[in-house]
C-alpha cells in the first residue's frame, strides 16, 4: 500500500513539473548561447549549469565577467540574487526536515525555483503526507526539469557559436532579465525598489565594474523593506 | 572578457559552494528556527533589488553599438516590461521584446 502511494507520488511529481519544461528549456537555451557568446567554453557552461544550476544567478555572472568584474563583486552579485533561496530552504524544514542528511543535500542541489514552487504548493496542501511521499513527489517534478536544464543548456552552447551578430543576441540577457522582473511589480515596494535599483545603477555606472551595481541592489533592497514598513504603519 | 580558464572555473565552483549553501541552509543545519521579520522583509526584494539595476545600463549604454543610445533597443525593453507586467508571462514578455528588437532594427 505504502509503496503504491509513493509511486503515485512520484507520478504526480512528473506531471505538475512537465509543464515547467517551457520555462526550463528557452532559459537553458538561452544560458548556453549567451554564454558561449560571452566566451565561455562547453566546459565552462554546463559547469555553471551543473554545479550552480540557478539561471538568474548564472546570467548574473556572465553579465559580470563580460564586463571584467572583479571575481568577489562577481560572486557578490550572484549571490544576492540566489539570497531567496534561503527562504525556500526555511520553509520546507517542516515538511523534509527529518529526511536523512544525504536526502536533504539532494533537495538543496535541486531545489531550484520551479521546483520548490511546485512542492510547497502540494506540502501546504496536504501537510499530513508521510515524508516518503513528499520526497517522492519532490524527486517526481525534480525528473523532468534538471535533465532538460542540463540539456537544454548542452543545445544553447554548441547551437551559440553559430549564430550571426544580426541576431542581435547581446540583448537576449536584458530582455530575460526584464520578463523576469514584470511579474514580481506587484506592489508599490517592489515598484519602488526596482525604480531605485536601475537609477541607481545608471547614476553609479561609472564605477568600477559591479561596485555601483551592489549599491544599487542594498539601497533598493532597503527601500522595499522601508516602502512596505511605511504602509504597514498607514494600514 | 579577459578571464582565464582558471579564474573562470574558480567563479564556477565558489559561485556553486554559495548556492547550495543557501539552498541547504536552514534544510541542512539551521533547522526549524525563523528568520527575523526585518531578514524577510529584506530578502523579499533582492530579486527585483537585482535585475533593474544589471539591466539598466545594457539598455541605456548597450555594448553592441559601442554604448551609443540606440531607440530599437530602448523600445525592445519596454515592450518586454510592458508584457511581463500586464501577462505575468515570461516567454510571452520574450517574445514581445525579441519581436520588437528585430522590427525596430529592421525599420530604424
Amino acid at each position: 500500500m505504502a509503496v503504491s502511494t509513493t509511486k503515485s507520488a512520484y507520478g504526480q511529481g512528473i506531471a505538475q513539473g512537465l509543464p515547467f519544461v517551457l520555462v526550463i528549456v528557452p532559459f537553458g537555451l538561452l544560458f548556453g548561447v549567451v554564454g558561449t557568446e560571452a566566451g565561455l567554453n562547453l566546459a565552462e557552461v554546463m559547469g555553471f549549469s551543473v554545479l550552480v544550476i540557478a539561471g538568474a544567478a548564472q546570467f548574473t555572472a556572465v553579465q559580470l565577467m563580460t564586463d571584467n568584474a572583479p571575481i568577489v563583486l562577481i560572486l557578490a552579485a550572484s549571490l544576492t540574487v540566489n539570497l531567496r533561496m534561503a527562504m525556500y530552504s526555511a520553509s520546507l524544514v517542516p515538511h523534509l526536515g527529518r529526511a536523512t542528511l544525504w536526502q536533504r543535500a539532494l533537495v538543496a542541489y535541486m531545489n531550484v525555483d520551479q521546483l520548490f514552487a511546485a512542492s510547497s504548493a502540494r506540502y501546504e496542501q496536504t501537510p499530513d503526507e508521510p515524508l516518503r511521499d513528499k520526497l517522492a513527489f519532490f524527486f517526481g517534478v525534480a525528473t523532468p526539469i534538471l535533465p532538460l536544464w542540463y540539456g537544454s543548456t548542452f543545445g544553447g552552447a554548441t547551437l551559440g557559436a553559430t549564430v550571426p551578430p544580426a541576431f542581435a543576441l547581446d540583448f537576449a540577457l536584458p530582455i530575460t532579465f526584464l520578463a523576469m522582473v514584470g511579474p514580481l511589480l506587484r506592489t508599490l515596494p517592489h515598484v519602488a525598489a526596482a525604480i531605485v535599483s536601475a537609477s541607481l545603477a545608471l547614476a553609479f555606472a561609472w564605477m568600477p565594474a559591479g561596485v555601483g551595481l551592489l549599491i544599487a541592489a542594498a539601497a533598493a533592497c532597503v527601500t522595499g523593506a522601508a516602502v512596505e514598513t511605511w504602509m504597514e504603519a498607514r494600514g | 572578457m579577459t578571464a582565464g580558464p582558471t579564474e573562470i572555473w574558480l567563479i564556477i565552483v565558489l559561485l556553486g559552494i554559495g548556492t547550495f549553501a543557501l539552498r541547504f541552509s536552514f534544510l541542512g543545519l539551521l533547522g526549524d528556527r525563523p528568520l527575523p521579520g526585518w531578514a524577510q522583509k529584506l530578502l523579499r526584494y533582492t530579486p527585483v533589488a537585482v535585475f533593474p539595476g544589471l539591466v539598466a545600463p545594457l539598455v541605456v549604454w548597450p555594448a553592441a553599438t559601442g554604448g551609443t543610445f540606440d531607440p530599437p533597443r530602448v523600445l525592445a525593453a519596454a515592450a518586454t516590461i510592458g508584457v511581463a507586467v500586464v501577462t505575468r508571462n515570461l516567454l510571452a514578455a520574450i517574445l514581445a521584446g525579441a519581436g520588437t528588437l528585430y522590427f525596430g532594427l529592421w525599420l530604424l
